[in-house]
């Protein structure tokens, strides 16, 4: 299916016991693009990732990746096709050093130590803070230094789309700049990325389109700049009047 | 109280043997506390079926109850130690796919896993006691071995056996020690203790790694179900009771879901335990034993090294 968009979600519905915290989204995202969700807290985008990894899979609905149906996959098996995802709150294994929590993020592929250590060189020349912090444990990082571990452990697995949820969460201005720096350099050399994000503003500059998610349905969905330009957007997600 | 000093030594040796023993059980407890988060109950039923294997392979089947000497004395040990292993470590497998997985595919609350597992012991206990397999009474496991003395330390014996026990021991966790530290295996174990989500993130096969945590932890427990077989020279279908709840209270103490932990901690649990009839007759060890349990739970709730599974 030479036309169908890299990943696709089809009318995804997801329950926790009996709430329904996603209701019937459609979202696509092309080959090359960035593509937001955002909405408020409690909105459903954690749950809508967390559905396409098949951590929490869907109750209802189809995600297609390549126009395959993935929602039958476990979740592993989701990984190796290079749907890859960096997780709310970082998820950091706390009792592992930079290096190895950067090298389970590899875990799923077969690498060469040789070629594992050129792909930590330039995890390492991307985010030189983790250079420097090699051996020190995940969970002793500063919330700054566990997101750039979190991305680069993702980028570790050589992502077909690389999935991020609230990258920006509690960090530092400077270190959220840095962050969408390396998101759109990813993107650069070709990854597809879906970005999920409260920090609405960064979010739709840096994206081509955009979805905005409400209690668990899509109420807009829009070119980014349109977006940006959205009255209702701006009042609900960007603090205008 | 009056404390009979002359029993230092041979109650250290006693001690150091039992403990070693209870540690390689407490790794069976703390590995599976490691991914799944909950106590493996299950796991003395799982020791029991080590032993009781190697007496029907070696005993009944091959009968071979003589005693061996050299080259066929190592053979015929090998052959008991992994029996006993290979047999727990099915158990353990079997136990996981009958009383875990259907529990964790319908997300159970804990609670459920805990009564699982404590009928999944039942069972599997009250099976061997039934006449058509071990019955009742104690049996007597193949006397392969005899016990001779091997050398002297702090004035006491140490026999062959004990010697077996060390050693295999030893062994034992180097191995594991290396498993998990060094292998793929031994990371999605460790990934998957420290963060499901994020092992599952990371492409771990959730479910693959469950099972070999209970094949592993499983076939460490039967190593050393043939081993407290041969030192006490017979099996019976409750035997696995009281090494269970010692090495689940050794697993706490070293601090549960650590591994290093479950080695210190069985350690010791039997040098106190042996050593605390120094001074008050033997009839108080096991409530010596169980009186660590809580003052750890006071003092210091996540053990002596805390809750972490890799080096």
């Amino acid at each position: 299916m030479a036309n169908a968009p890299l990943l696709e979600l089809r009318d995804v519905h997801v329950h926790y016991g009996v709430i329904e915290a996603v209701r019937g989204i459609n979202l696509t995202v092309n080959e090359g693009e960035v593509v937001t969700l955002i909405g408020g807290n409690g909105a459903g985008k954690t749950t809508t990732l967390r559905a396409i990894s098949m951590v929490h899979g869907p109750s209802h609905g189809q995600i297609l990746f390549r126009g395959e149906d993935i929602t039958t996959l476990q979740s592993h098996k989701v990984v190796q096709k290079g749907i890859i995802q960096v997780p709310e709150g970082r998820h950091i294994f706390p009792n592992m050093s930079v290096a190895e929590n950067l090298e389970m993020g590899a875990f799923q592929r077969t690498v060469a130590r040789k070629q594992l250590d050129q792909e930590l060189d330039h995890i390492f020349g991307l985010f030189p803070r983790l250079k420097e912090r090699r051996k020190q444990m995940g969970g002793t990082l500063s919330g700054g230094e566990q997101q750039m571990l979190a991305i680069g452990r993702a980028l570790m697995a050589k992502p077909v789309i690389l999935m991020l949820d609230e990258p920006s969460m509690g960090l530092a201005p400077q270190v959220v700049e840095l962050v969408f720096e390396v998101i759109a350099q990813v993107n650069a050399d070709g990854v597809p990325i879906l970005l999920i994000e409260q920090n609405a503003q960064m979010a739709l500059q840096a994206a081509k389109r955009g979805y905005v998610i409400e209690t668990g349905e899509i109420v807009l969905e829009d070119e980014a700049r349109s977006l940006l330009g959205n009255d209702r957007v701006r009042k609900a997600y960007l603090g205008e009047e | 109280m009056d404390c009979n000093t002359g029993l230092l030594g041979p109650t250290f040796v006693q001690g150091l043997l039992l403990g070693f023993i209870y540690a390689l059980i407490a790794l069976g407890y703390t590995m599976v506390y490691g991914v799944l988060k909950l106590i493996n109950f299950a796991h003395d039923a799982v020791f029991m079926i080590g032993g009781v294997a190697a007496f029907y392979v070696i005993g009944q089947w091959f009968g071979l109850t003589d005693p061996f000497t050299g080259v066929g004395l190592i053979l015929v040990l090998v052959a008991v130690l992994v029996i006993g292993g290979l047999a727990s470590s099915g158990g353990a497998v079997l136990l996981e796919r009958a009383a875990y997985r259907p529990l964790r595919k319908r997300h159970a609350a804990r609670l459920s896993y805990l009564i699982s597992a404590i009928g999944a012991s039942f069972f599997a206990t009250y099976l061997f006691q039934q006449s058509f397999l071990l019955g009742p009474g104690k049996r007597s496991f193949p006397h392969v071995m005899t016990t001779e003395k091997a050398f002297e330390i702090f004035g006491s014996r140490v026999n062959n056996k004990g010697v077996l026990i060390i050693v295999t021991v030893i062994v034992c966790l180097v191995l594991l020690d290396r498993l998990i530290n060094q292998t793929k295996t031994g990371r999605s174990i460790r990934a998957l203790s420290e963060d499901v989500v994020a092992a599952q993130l990371m492409g771990v096969n959730v479910t693959r790694v469950i099972v070999m945590t209970f094949a592993i932890g499983g076939f460490f427990g039967g190593i050393a179900s043939a081993l407290y077989s041969l030192q006490f020279g017979n099996v019976v279908w409750n035997m696995g009771f009281i090494p269970g709840v010692k090495a689940f209270t050794a697993a706490v103490l070293g601090g549960i879901g650590n591994i290093r932990g479950a080695m210190l901690g069985g350690l010791l649990l039997g040098l106190i335990e042996n050593m605390s009839v120094v001074c008050l007759g033997n009839q108080w060890s096991d409530v010596v034993a169980f009186v660590v349990l809580p003052l750890m739970l006071i003092l210091r709730p996540t053990g002596i090294l805390g809750e972490r599974i890799g080096g």
